[in-house]
């Protein structure tokens, strides 16, 4: 703070370069990484499916069939060259057609992940607060029985599979006290409320397994902040206990649970295969599910690769955040 | 090893033998695993419940138990009474032995997935960290563009285009935790890859491998168990998964995931016995399990 002006100037100049330096190493990883996964997602559509005009025509179809609908497809190709085909039409956002439903895919992806983005947001605003209030909470209380309760419950909800607590749900909330309706899908014109009305119980699932994991990290994120010297000082300065833990320990407590949250949107997609085939609701887990059980390939290849994005980019996005709530980056005070 | 009697005792050495001593005593007086293990509550606790569903697994067939498979479609979808404890599903198959019936598959399928991945992993990630560079780098990229994607719709993918069966379940859940516990174990190995040990072995002219397996290998080995341990908890919540998605454990298993699919729609009806014994089941193996692999993280940890 009392350092000479030019000084801190630099230093703090320095501190950005660091952190545009460190944001452009990261984006170039994800990047690569996305690359490689469009490597292993095509070269996993190459090898799982076999012959891909058998595998469309069935068992009985004639070879020349066959031959004539592998040209046609492109599969009679060098695997360079359709590799390189596919990339080119990736990039230009052409991922296939689909063989079930004989359209282009990619429209139906976009809208399946918009749907699918409603329900993932209502579930992470559910849970977010829920799991920094229950960790926090447990963290203050540290040792006392309330802590143990609020880890054995974060616990057990975490492990248990979506599908058995969105049945167990169903049938609580929707078959015993007819509180909430049992399918997801709304009325295209459907107002909010009547949206959130839907949308709730397919949550729920989601917020059980989540809610342990950000639990847990805000319990041993606001741990540590309580143990810390800057806290000891802080109480040791006469602060009331009520500003030292909302000025010094949640900002430091709370910059991991959120990267860690982040970080848990791409787990979160695995969890929507199940409850949107339960509740039929008509986003990208249900949509991959679909594909799976008809075998229409390039809805599924498209599937799996957006869904390989949306984790990559909100990993890229976890890291940034964390970056940017880097005390250090803010001060400019480097190691 | 040299002998410590070529050497003069150090100044001092009578406090010297006695802090050794001290020492030894303190080593002797800390409780193997086995024993920490048998005090944690929460080992314990989990232990009982998985103990429980092993017996039904291992003898759930021959207790004299109705048929798990006896099909009776004159009494079908019958609530819990005194001849069928949980009721009957809608083919009349008395619920009680079937959801007894159910640890079967699933407490074979898991495990044995657990077993190949965490053999896998092991292997990648003692590679990576032994051999560091450019093996390191490469395999470290390639584990973290298939770690991208959510395990359910990994496996699903694969067992698409594979078929399901018990045995391909088992090689994608255990092909897909080898990243994960490769990951893990590779961390361990970095940080025991430039200990003296390490150094000494290879001035020894040991070959890589021998020193992966038998100077590394031993030191991770905790890691490799909590490791192990966690994963067994998600093989069983994805072989779950995956056979209410029909992608797992096939009819006519009494599983308990299979027996959930194929009854939540009589639900709406009324018809709750048919799924909630089934979910109880689940919920209490998994967790049961992460309870044991709580219980070995903690003792591990002290």
């Amino acid at each position: 703070m009392s350092a000479p002006a030019p000084c801190a100037k630099r230093r703090h100049a320095h501190a950005i370069l660091w952190g545009v330096r460190l944001t452009a190493k990261r984006t170039v990883w994800s990047l690569l990484t996305l690359w490689l996964l469009s490597a292993i997602v095509f070269a996993g559509g190459q090898w799982l499916p076999g012959d891909i005009g058998r595998a469309m025509l069935g068992p009985l179809a004639d070879a020349s069939a066959v031959a004539a609908l592998n040209h046609q497809l492109g599969a009679d190709q060098p695997l360079l060259e359709q590799y390189a085909n596919w990339l080119a039409n990736l990039l230009r956002g052409d991922l296939g057609i689909s063989y079930a439903y004989r359209t282009p895919v990619a429209p139906v992806i976009g809208a399946a992940l918009l749907h699918s983005l409603k329900l993932g947001a209502l579930a992470f605003a559910i849970v977010v607060p829920l799991g920094i209030a229950g960790g926090v909470y447990a963290a203050l209380h540290a040792g006392r029985p309330l802590d143990r309760l609020v880890s054995v419950i974060g616990l057990s909800a975490a492990v248990v599979p979506e599908f058995v607590s969105a049945i167990l749900l169903i049938l609580v909330f929707g078959v015993w006290l007819r509180w909430l309706p049992i399918e997801a899908q709304f009325a295209p014109d459907a107002n909010i409320a009547t949206q959130l009305q839907h949308l709730v119980l397919p949550a729920l699932p989601l917020v059980f397994v989540f809610f342990g994991y950000i639990a847990r990290m805000a319990r041993t994120g606001t741990v540590a902040a309580l143990d810390a010297d800057y806290t000891r000082t802080a109480i040791l300065k006469g602060l009331p206990r009520r500003t030292v833990i909302l000025r010094h320990v949640l900002p430091n407590a709370l910059a991991p649970t959120i990267a860690v949250a982040t970080t848990q949107i791409g787990y979160m997609i695995g969890g929507l295969v199940v409850v949107e085939t339960l509740f039929h609701y008509d986003g990208i887990g249900s949509l991959i599910y679909h594909a799976a059980q008809s075998k229409d390939f390039p809805m599924l290849e498209a599937g799996v690769l957006a869904i390989g994005m949306v984790y990559t980019v909100a990993n890229l996005c976890a890291d940034l955040l964390m970056l940017a709530l880097n005390p250090r980056l803010r001060t400019g005070a480097l190691p | 090893m040299t002998t410590p009697a070529k050497f003069d005792p150090p100044a001092g050495g009578e406090a010297h033998a006695a802090a050794l001593a001290i020492a030894e005593a303190e080593w002797a007086a800390t409780p193997g695993l086995g024993a920490t293990l048998l005090h944690s509550g929460t080992f314990m606790t989990g232990a009982a419940i998985v103990s429980f569903w092993v017996l039904c697994a291992l003898i759930g067939t021959h207790v004299g138990l109705q048929d798990p498979y006896a099909l009776d479609l004159l009494n079908a979808v019958l609530p819990p009474s005194a001849t069928h404890w949980f009721g009957t599903d809608q083919l009349g198959r008395d619920v009680f032995a079937r959801v007894i019936a159910g640890a079967r598959d699933i407490l074979t399928i898991a495990p044995l997935a657990t077993l190949l991945g965490t053999a896998a992993g092991t292997a990648l990630g003692l590679a990576a960290g032994y051999f560091e560079g450019l093996l390191d780098a490469v395999l470290g990229r390639i584990l973290e563009a298939l770690l991208a994607l959510p395990l359910v719709i990994l496996a699903l993918g694969a067992l698409a285009a594979l078929g399901a069966s018990n045995a391909t379940v088992i090689v994608v859940i255990g092909l897909t935790f080898a990243p994960i516990t490769a990951r893990t174990v590779r961390a361990a190995v970095l940080a025991e890859r430039h200990l003296d040990y390490v150094s000494a072995a290879q001035l020894r002219g040991e070959p890589a491998w021998s020193i992966m397996g038998s100077e590394i290998l031993p030191n991770v080995l905790p890691s490799i168990i909590v490791e192990a341990t966690v994963r067994l908890g998600y093989a069983i919540f994805t072989v779950a998964t995956l056979s209410f998605l029909g992608f797992g454990i096939q009819p006519p298993s009494p599983d308990w995931g299979l027996a959930m699919a194929d009854h939540y729609t009589l639900m709406a009806g009324g018809a709750w016995w048919t799924v909630a014994f089934d979910a109880l089941a689940i919920a209490s193996l998994v967790v049961g399990v992460n309870l044991m692999a709580d219980g070995v993280q903690e003792a591990l940890d002290r």
